[in-house]
């Protein structure tokens, strides 16, 4: 069946295809996920405000993000960001902004609306008794969320944030759209550069797959450990 | 630094000379929901399958089913796209390969693209059948067997109906998922609801016209699914049972 396929062309590229194409997808799955995690928390506290505007805001934003594509989200911001930044400076011209900077914005800001939705049901997995308490002692809102609660809803909520974290590695792959050189990016440039798209993409599929199996493998494991201290 | 609007882009002729260009985005959501709905059929009936056989007591066939469902899950979408387009029709027998790479577009992407999306989504659905049916009382199984049926008796007359109206919300947020999904199809050149919002983009230069057209379709149609399956939800829902809303997925 792989008569004729010429998986040499896989070793040839080993070094760019890990050095460039896998550090831009790790990396911006490490910002993604990082700033994700913050803004999605602060969205989910906005969503939980007893303000109505400041939780409907939140709200819209969530629901706005979760009703679009990614492909299409994407494509928002890398041509939103040129003007955001030449508006934000004062510019007259749309600034120049990278593929990888554009993307670290579409990411974070997209998969924030997917941690808040996680982090919204941590809070109020917290019993309300413990808000209460911490009011009771004195704390201001900010205290009682920073030590109280976030925490507590932090952990239960760490094995979906990883599974979630596993999905934005996988999506990261969609930058493939505005072509930037991610791992199935410097993949694909090898093989249209060379021909070889049946052994490319092959290889790409079973690194990603190899990782992201490995990884929910690690993250069932610590499900499982953290099931038991409960 | 400001952008200057001008919606009448949207009531302007395309290059191709099919109409205006609000024609043809509508015409990508006809394609979008065209690859959609044949992808969904496909993943429902595969899903079905693969999740109720993880749940029946053949062990070499839940085996097969988990590696079934990891597989398609821990390769993203993209990927499973340039699988199909380009790297199964080299392995097939040559003259099917042929005649697979001659077909006319956009066939050509979308038959591809909606057996990528069918199988892709039908992993997730197995994961809702199996969690819908292993939601139930042990019971409902027990006085099934006690009643004389058999294993398939048991779950056509007793498991599936009750699981099938338990995981319809969550299989509301799958069909929308397949939706959004189906704009990955765009990378193996199926001109889809987002392809054409860009491809809008660069005959008209019209950025955020196009976009803003395509985030409203979309908004749109969402809307109108929720609408419908609400009203499913409602006129199937089993009596004396809340629906299992439950524990947080990750998703996208």
């Amino acid at each position: 069946m792989f008569a004729g396929y010429d998986f040499e062309v896989i070793q040839r590229s080993l070094p760019y295809l890990f050095r460039e194409g896998m550090v831009f997808t790790l990396t911006l799955t490490a910002i993604a996920a990082s700033g994700g995690i913050v803004f999605g928390t602060l969205l989910a506290m906005m969503r939980l405000s007893a303000l109505k505007a400041v939780s409907m805001l939140a709200g819209g934003y969530v629901n706005l993000m979760r009703s679009v594509p990614l492909v299409l989200v994407i494509f928002w911001f890398f041509f939103l960001v040129p003007y955001l930044g030449g508006w934000i400076i004062g510019a007259k011209e749309p600034i120049r902004v990278g593929a990888f900077l554009s993307a670290a914005i579409t990411f974070t800001m997209f998969e924030a609306a997917y941690y808040c939705e996680i982090m919204r049901a941590g809070i109020q997995s917290i019993a309300r008794g413990q808000v209460w308490s911490g009011y009771a002692l004195g704390l201001s809102y900010w205290q009682t969320m920073g030590h109280i609660v976030l925490p507590q809803a932090f952990r239960n909520m760490v094995p979906v944030l990883l599974t979630q974290t596993i999905i934005l590695f996988q999506d990261t792959s969609l930058v493939y759209v505005i072509s930037a050189t991610d791992f199935l990016g410097a993949a694909s440039k090898v093989a249209n550069r060379d021909y070889r798209l049946v052994e490319m993409y092959t290889f790409v599929a079973v690194v990603y797959f190899v990782v992201s199996y490995s990884l929910s493998l690690l993250v069932k494991r610590l499900q499982d450990r953290i099931a038991v201290i409960r | 630094m400001k952008y200057n609007w001008h919606w009448q882009v949207l009531l302007e002729t395309e290059p191709g000379g099919t109409g205006t260009y609000l024609h043809y985005l509508l015409v990508g959501l006809a394609w979008t929901l065209a690859t959609a709905l044949a992808a969904w059929v496909i993943a429902l009936v595969l899903g079905a399958l693969v999740g109720t056989v993880r749940t029946t007591t053949a062990r070499w066939a839940v085996r097969l089913g988990n590696l079934y469902v990891e597989i398609f899950r821990n390769v993203p979408l993209i990927v499973q796209m340039f699988l199909w387009f380009f790297v199964v029709p080299e392995l097939l027998p040559q003259a099917l390969g042929d005649w697979i790479k001659q077909m006319p577009p956009p066939w050509g992407s979308y038959v591809p693209a909606v057996l990528c999306l069918a199988i892709f989504t039908s992993v997730r659905v197995a994961e809702q059948v199996r969690a819908g049916i292993n939601s139930l009382p042990r019971g409902q199984r027990m006085a099934g067997t006690a009643m004389g049926l058999t294993q398939a008796q048991t779950y056509r007359h007793v498991i599936l109906p009750q699981a099938f109206r338990i995981i319809l919300p969550p299989l509301t947020s799958e069909f929308m998922n397949i939706i959004k999904n189906s704009s990955v199809a765009l990378t193996i050149g199926l001109l889809e609801l987002t392809g054409r919002a860009r491809a809008m983009q660069e005959f008209s230069f019209r950025v955020f016209e196009a976009f803003t057209a395509a985030t409203v379709i979309y908004l749109l149609t969402n809307l109108v699914v929720v609408l419908a399956m609400r009203a499913l939800e409602k006129s199937v829902r089993v009596p004396g049972l809340i629906a299992a809303g439950g524990a947080p997925q990750a998703g996208h």
